[in-house]
Order: C-alpha cells, then structure tokens, then sequence
C-alpha cells in the first residue's frame, strides 16, 4: 500500500517555469542527498530542532555539508536583521546519511526550506519504523520524506510528504556561511529560559523595545520604559562564560573591562519573544553576549546541535 | 437562614448611624473592617476618627521606608492581582488608601463602578503616614508589572510584592521577588479623579438577596448576550427573584426560588423590576467567577448593587462591589 501525500503544489506556470529550470540544475549539477533516520529519539530530537527552527522563521536555508546540517538565517533587512545560524552534526541524528554536493571541492547542497512544512511532514511520522529523508526531483525539487509506519499486518505501510525547496545556486553561498564571533563587551550566562520568556512575554504588552544589559559581573537586567511605566527585572549570580581562545584573539576589550560596567543593547521585544517562544526543551549551556549598542548575540548548546541567534540593535 | 434576618443590622448599626449592612452576614467581622474603609470615603467624620487611633497599634516597623507615605507587603502577588482582575474593565483605576486598607475603584459610563477592597490585614505590611492616600494608575499596567514572572499558581512557587508610594507626583513603585530574581516596576501616577457617588444607601434598600456564587455562574454563562439587557425581578411573592433576557431567540428567565439552598438570605418587600444594560453587567461576571457569595440589593431609586465576597489563595476574605445604574423605569 503506498499513500501518498503532496505538500503545496505549484501554483502558478510562472513558477512551474521557474522550478524547471532548477531542476535542470539540480539534474545537471547531480547532488545527491539520502538520510536514514530509524532511533525514534533521534526522530523526535529532529522533529523537535525543525519545530523550533519553525517558530523562528518562515524561510530558511538549509545547508547540507558530509558532516553537518546547518539551518541559516543570514541578517537582510527583510528579516528585520535577524541572523540565526543552526548546527546539527548529521551522526546525532541519522542512521545513515550519503551525500554528494554540487562538485567535489564544493562538496555541499544548499536549499531553501520552509520549515513549517518540512516540521508538519516530519510530526506526522512521529511513530514511524525508519524515516528516510532524501533529495528528489518531482515536478520540483523536493526534499521527500518516507516513513515506514508500523504495521500489525505483513503489509508495509508507507507515507511519503514532498517538501518542496529551492536549490540555491553557487554563487549565492557566500550568504550563508558561519558568522563569526562579535567582538563582544560582555558574556554572560542566560537565566532559565522560561522565566526569561514570562518576563519577555510581560514587557512585550508594555512596550515594542526592550534593553539587555548585562556586566561581567554575572548580572543582567532587563528593562522597559515607556510614558506609562518603567520596569527593570534584575538577575544576578548568572556568571560568564570563560571563552578562553576567543578573549586571547580578539576579546581583549572584555578582559581589561570594569566587571562592574553594563554593555547593553536595545532590541525589538518581538524578536527576544520569538526567540524565546521557540525554545521547547532548556538547553544545557545558553549564554548570550553583548556588543554594546551594536548587537545581541543568543547562544544555545543542547546535546545534538547549537543554535546562535543575531538581534540587531536599535537606536 | 431567618435568626440571621434580624441580627446584622443591628451589630452594624452601633458602629455608625447610617452603616450599611453587611454583604454576607457570616463574616461580620470582615465587613466591618470593610465599610469602615469605605464609610472614610463617604466622610463620615465621626466614624474615621475612631478608626484612626486605633490604627498605629497595628502597624509594623516603618524605619527604613520613611521617605514612602504608604508601603504595603504581601508574600502572594497574586492574592492582589487576582481581585484585581475581577474589576479590570477599564484602564484608569483610582486607588484610595486608608489606614483600614486599600479600595481600588473602576468606572464606566459614569453607569457603572467597581471597587474592590483589600483589608489592612490582607497585607503582611501595611503602613500609612496619612489619612487619605490617593491616586490613580492604569490598571492593565499594573497588572501586568504584577504577574511579571507570570503569576504562575505552581505550588510553592510566589511572587513577593512590596507596593510603595511617596507621595502627589511620584510613581507607585513595585518591587516582585521569585525565585531570587527581583523586578522593579515604577508606575506613573495620575490626578486621581474623584469616584461617583452612587448614594447607595442601606436603607433605601428594598430588596435583597444573598446566594452562592455557584447557582448565579451557571445562569450568567447561560444567559443570552443577544440581549440588550438584563431584566432583574424581586419580590416578596412569586416569581421571588428572576433573571429574564430579551434576546434574538426569544425571552429567557431563571427563577431562584426564594427557599432554594442556593438562597442564603431573602429579604424582598416590594415588587420591583428593573432592567441593566448587559454590556456594563458583563464584567461583573470576572468578579462572579472569583467570589463564593454574592450579595445582590435594589435600592427604591433601581440602582443596583452586586457584592462579591472573595476568599484568596490564604483563605483571606475580600470584597469586590458593582454599583450599576437601571437602563429604563419600567412603567406598570
């Protein structure tokens, strides 16, 4: 028994056209990609990584390398500036993963995803035997996911969602590669998430900006301030991260600071918030450094995968 | 129910001329802390002054917080924000603070108020340098600032308030704890407005009942918000007291029988009925939702008044009151 499940189609001819032609590309740039998930924690650790990367974007890239999954955000100003840069290295959650990228000295695959979609397909094969991802070409590049349902029968049963995607080419790379470490003023250690969030989610109803700061002192504050209120939460005892190599590179700024000293960065409270929104499991490590006045610079580090987030700041 | 009929009045009645009768007669001791606030409102010169001596007594250790003309503690911020909420109708909320305790009130239309009393005692600390502290904020704001860590009701888990005021012009500032983390909430304040005088007396009372919140919170989820209106009916003969509703439907009415053990006072001795926009009634319904008696009381004029008695998450009683005024004299 085979079912099958189309994700949105191609509407339009115009796009129908644009689509063939990548799958020219796609053809005669020959890249390959098969995944094979069949742990169900990992396929729930997956599902949850693409849940989360949904709640922070609607369009991302997905980049594929022969170690890593990397979803990119990088920071136009459509994005409201916002860059998110998301590492998975592929063994934490595939079986088996062959990939061959568009040359061998380029040996990557680079799509753009929805990951609401691609979340939608992945939380319908929850309690699937294995779960094979591979790149595919239908009436457009999808990235097609087959799920081995369990079955009380000798009949397999099987789902397949098509997840359209866009394959960017070459010469657009260069967008979404790895954003290096700001030379920040201040790191420091996050309180847990979800008081963060509560307090976030307060501020957002009192105002549309929200000031970070933060010393190296181990405290941070988070303040509002509008005709109506002034409200300011204060954490302390939260510590800072060492970052041994990077301070001796470049951080010397950090080193010689006033540990007394705030480094502080205005944000729009519906990015924090979104942020914030999209965390579903606390991560072991979330730390977030400060470039005073420039940039606001969320780390997390869970067991299988790391997600950085850039928050411009406003003046 | 009836022995109880004849004594509250009377208990009330030694403490001022033109007391009100209690809202709920079991918890006398509680509406007398009650309207001695409220009575401090409506000038009665003789009572407050009697209230005021004793007043220091109580009071706890104002060293540090001189500069504040009024400081007051609670353990559970949300044992304020929860009655609170219950008058959350509009923005502007104007806070008068005596030495008996705290009467936050909310208008509408100039047809409807709100007030909701926080005693003296509720508070872990409560220290007032003046008679009369007034102010006004807006109350979705304060709200806010009070459920900043979320107001969440896990168990062992409270948000610590300390409430300070320093006098006409400066803010009303918060200060919430959980869990180490410490936010403090400066909230300007404005000109307090003077609250309408409903001039709702006791004894221009004609009817009155007093039920168990649960009986009333089934038939207002119930009633037809089609309605324009609320049609309230009392009287010492049948059908006793009736809610009716007027709406797309068709016409709707909730008898309570006046023996019902829902029914814990029936005091009705005359035939009156009188009808409330359903748009200002609603709001009460939050206060109805809280509260596990309410005290409903026509006075000879067809205004109507709704008390709501609220025990809080300590088992502390507070009162919640709307006064609303009839849309229309019915003609018989």
């Amino acid at each position: 028994m085979l079912k099958k499940i189309i994700l949105p189609e191609a509407k339009s001819d115009e796009i129908h056209n644009k689509l063939t032609s990548k799958d020219i590309l796609l053809q005669k740039l020959k890249m390959k990609f098969r995944g094979k998930v069949i742990d169900v924690t990992c396929l729930n650790n997956f599902s949850r990584v693409i849940t989360t990367i949904s709640k922070l974007t609607k369009v991302c890239v997905l980049r594929l390398t022969p170690t890593n999954l990397f979803f990119v955000l990088s920071g136009k100003v459509t994005n409201g500036g916002v860059s998110m840069w998301c590492e998975l290295p592929q063994a934490n959650f595939f079986d088996e993963y062959q990939m061959e990228g568009v040359s061998a000295e380029d040996n990557d695959i680079c799509l753009e995803v929805t990951p609401e979609n691609f979340s939608r397909a992945l939380k319908t094969v929850q309690n699937a035997k294995a779960v094979k991802i591979k790149l595919t070409k239908k009436h457009c590049p999808c990235l097609t996911i087959v799920a081995e349902l369990l079955t009380l029968s000798s009949f397999s049963r099987v789902v397949t969602h098509d997840v359209p995607v866009d394959v960017i080419p070459r010469r657009l790379w260069h967008e979404f590669k790895e954003p290096s470490m700001p030379d920040f003023d201040v790191s420091i250690y996050l309180p847990p998430l979800k008081t963060m969030k509560n307090v976030v989610d307060r501020m957002k109803n009192l105002s549309n900006f929200l000031v970070i700061e933060a010393n190296l002192n181990g405290e941070m504050n988070l303040k509002i301030e509008t005709d109506l209120v002034s409200v300011t939460t204060h954490f302390k005892d939260l510590g800072n991260p060492p970052w041994g190599d990077y301070a001796s590179q470049g951080s010397t700024l950090s080193q010689n600071r006033d540990s007394e000293t705030m480094a502080e960065a205005r944000v729009d409270i519906k990015k924090l918030q979104q942020f914030l929104m999209g965390q579903q499991v606390n991560p072991s490590k979330a730390m977030c450094n400060i470039v005073h006045e420039r940039v606001l610079h969320l780390i997390l580090l869970h067991d299988d995968m790391t997600l950085q987030y850039f928050i411009p700041a406003v003046v | 129910m009836i022995s109880v009929l004849s004594s509250p009045a009377k208990s009330l009645e030694c403490y001022h001329a033109c007391a009100k009768p209690s809202a709920v007669e079991e918890e006398e001791a509680e509406v007398v802390t009650l309207y001695r606030g409220a009575d401090l409102e409506n000038n009665c010169v003789s009572c407050s002054s009697t209230n005021y001596s004793t007043m220091p007594l109580s009071t706890q250790s104002q060293t540090d917080d001189e500069q504040y003309i009024l400081v007051a503690s609670l353990d559970n911020a949300h044992n304020l924000s929860n009655i609170l909420k219950a008058i959350t109708f509009k923005d502007h909320a104007i806070f008068s603070a005596t030495p008996n305790g705290l009467k936050v009130t909310v208008e509408d239309s100039k047809c409807l108020q709100a007030n909701a009393f926080i005693q003296a005692e509720i508070f872990q600390e409560y220290t007032i340098q003046e008679d009369l502290v007034g102010f006004q904020v807006n109350l979705t704001v304060l709200l806010d600032c009070l459920n900043i860590f979320g107001g969440s009701t896990v168990p062992g888990v409270l948000t610590a308030l300390r409430m300070c005021y320093r006098g006409y012009g400066y803010p009303l500032t918060l200060f919430l704890e959980e869990g180490g983390v410490v936010t403090v909430c400066k909230i300007n304040t404005q000109e307090p407005e003077e609250p309408i005088d409903f001039e709702f007396c006791s004894a221009n009372v004609t009817n009155k009942v007093i039920l168990q919140s649960d009986s009333l919170k089934e038939t207002f989820s119930e009633l037809d918000m089609t309605s324009e209106v609320l049609q309230i009916t009392m009287s010492p003969s049948q059908p006793y007291f009736r809610l009716s509703t007027f709406g797309n439907a068709g016409n709707a009415h909730y008898d309570y029988p006046k023996d019902s053990d829902m029914m814990e006072l029936f005091q009705c001795t005359k035939t009156q009925i009188n009808r409330y926009k359903m748009s200002l009634l609603k709001p009460s319904t939050k206060a109805l939702a809280l509260s596990c008696k309410v005290s409903v009381r026509i006075d000879s004029r067809g205004f109507l008044s709704l008390q709501y008695l609220v025990r809080n998450d300590d088992g502390q009683i507070c009162f919640v009151e709307y006064y609303c005024c009839p849309d229309e004299e019915l003609e018989e």
